[in-house]
């Protein structure tokens, strides 16, 4: 029988190595906030973390920078007001700024199995400089290569035990995405349900990219 | 310089204007700022849809205090609520959206616009220690149209509509149109043609407070 389900947090944060690339799913919204706090615990450090937002001044993934888990972020912006920003600026954080849309398409590439792609975003900006751009169908492109992660943190609002899972509303947003692009993707939870009580046609995240389940409820 | 009396439009007079051109049927992203507020200004009764980054279609009004849903958020992460009709798409598709050329429009802010349509909205300086690149430079590039809401000059009074832009670059001619306290410019391949221009404010007076070479419309 498959069954994704695990019983704690320790055991769904087991293994985790240093100097892994955790994909952090969220935008405000559809954060796995459980598992960044287990991976605080869990204690992996030299951390690659892939998210959003560079994160405020407070919450798991402030936490998660603050502790000195985390040796380079890559995220779309980081605000001037936030544990990131000062931790770059005193040069104990790596940052790596890419734009939001070829954010999510790295992430989707890895997880298709796209090798590269070439994009109009950011090649006319100086996100440009020694890279590769090329001229396509008119337009100057750049080349992008796919992001994939070791592990995926992934939030959910029902999951089943094969880890189909469905997300509410905007909580949605990375979560599909980077469920397919990890080695490891971990979900929290907020019900459980029998197999089959998700409808096939509105299961969100399918189990396949889903290894294991913690439910986290309200 | 003799200025007969003209009054600036405020900036949620620059969003009811922008919001007077928009018409029923389009797709459309307004970016953070001024463009946020463009919704609000189109009537009830013209269906326009409103697509934000993180994976909305179709966002109506804001909601009461009561109401708030702590999973539905728009780009800027404040709350928002679904019109009958709306749907839900994870971030790669909401970025297909904007990336693969089904908005008909795009409303950015703008610290810089240049004549050919350049635009600088994300950065001052190269320099600019901590980045928030965001996804205005997929939304730049992917549009159908992009039209830009800024104050025509900065506080200090100098130009922000330029010859060429000297803060870095959003993405290279892809500006269509302007909207500001003092007019309504259209970037066209001849130059910037003056559309409109606010009550009492001469052709010439909004010259002076313009970098770049206008036109009058023919």
């Amino acid at each position: 029988m498959i069954d994704k389900f695990v019983p704690g947090l320790a055991e769904a944060m087991a293994g985790i190595q240093d100097g892994a690339t955790i994909l952090l799913a969220g935008f405000k919204a559809g954060m796995p906030e459980t598992l960044v706090a287990g991976l605080i615990q869990q204690g992996a450090k030299d951390l690659t973390l892939v998210m959003n937002a560079g994160g405020g001044d407070d919450g798991p993934s402030a936490d998660l920078l603050a502790t000195g888990h985390v040796r380079k972020l890559i995220c779309s912006f980081v605000r001037p007001a936030s544990v990131a920003a000062r931790l770059f600026q005193a040069g104990n954080l790596e940052l790596e700024i890419v734009p939001q849309g070829t954010l999510a398409e790295r992430i989707r590439a890895a997880g298709a199995g796209i090798q590269a792609f070439y994009t109009p975003t950011a090649a006319d900006t100086i996100l440009a400089e020694n890279r590769e751009t090329r001229i396509i169908n008119g337009r100057n492109c750049l080349l992008e290569y796919p992001l994939p992660g070791d592990v995926a943190l992934v939030d959910a609002w029902e999951a089943d035990r094969w880890g189909n899972l469905t997300h509410r509303e905007s909580a949605r947003n990375f979560n599909p995405i980077m469920a397919m692009a990890a080695a490891l993707t971990i979900v929290q939870t907020r019900h459980v349900v029998a197999l089959g009580d998700i409808p096939p046609a509105n299961v969100h995240t399918a189990g396949v990219f889903v290894h294991r389940v913690l439910h986290v409820p309200a | 310089m003799a200025d007969i009396e003209f009054h600036p439009l405020s900036r949620i007079g620059i969003a009811q204007r922008i919001a007077q051109d928009i018409p029923e049927g389009w797709f459309v992203n307004l970016g953070i700022g001024i463009p946020t507020t463009v919704s609000d200004f189109v009537p009830d009764d013209r269906e326009v849809i409103f697509h934000a980054e993180n994976g909305v279609i179709g966002i109506g009004p804001a909601p009461a205090p009561e109401d708030i849903n702590p999973y539905l958020v728009n780009a800027g992460v404040q709350p928002i609520t679904l019109r009958t009709g709306g749907a839900f798409v994870h971030h790669a598709d909401s970025f297909a959206i904007a990336r693969g050329g089904h908005l008909d429009l795009c409303v950015l802010g703008a610290f810089q616009v240049a004549q050919n349509g350049d635009i600088a909205n994300w950065a001052h300086s190269r320099n600019e220690p901590v980045k928030q690149v965001g996804g205005a430079m997929d939304l730049a590039v992917g549009a159908k149209r992009l039209w830009v809401a800024m104050e025509h000059t900065t506080k200090r009074g100098h130009a922000r509509i330029l010859n060429h832009c000297t803060y870095p670059l959003t993405a290279r001619g892809v500006v269509k149109r302007i909207y500001t306290d003092l007019a309504v410019l259209d970037v066209t391949e001849h130059g910037l043609v003056v559309r409109d221009i606010v009550p009492g404010l001469s052709f010439e007076a909004l010259q002076d407070r313009t970098e770049a070479t206008l036109h009058r419309q023919t």
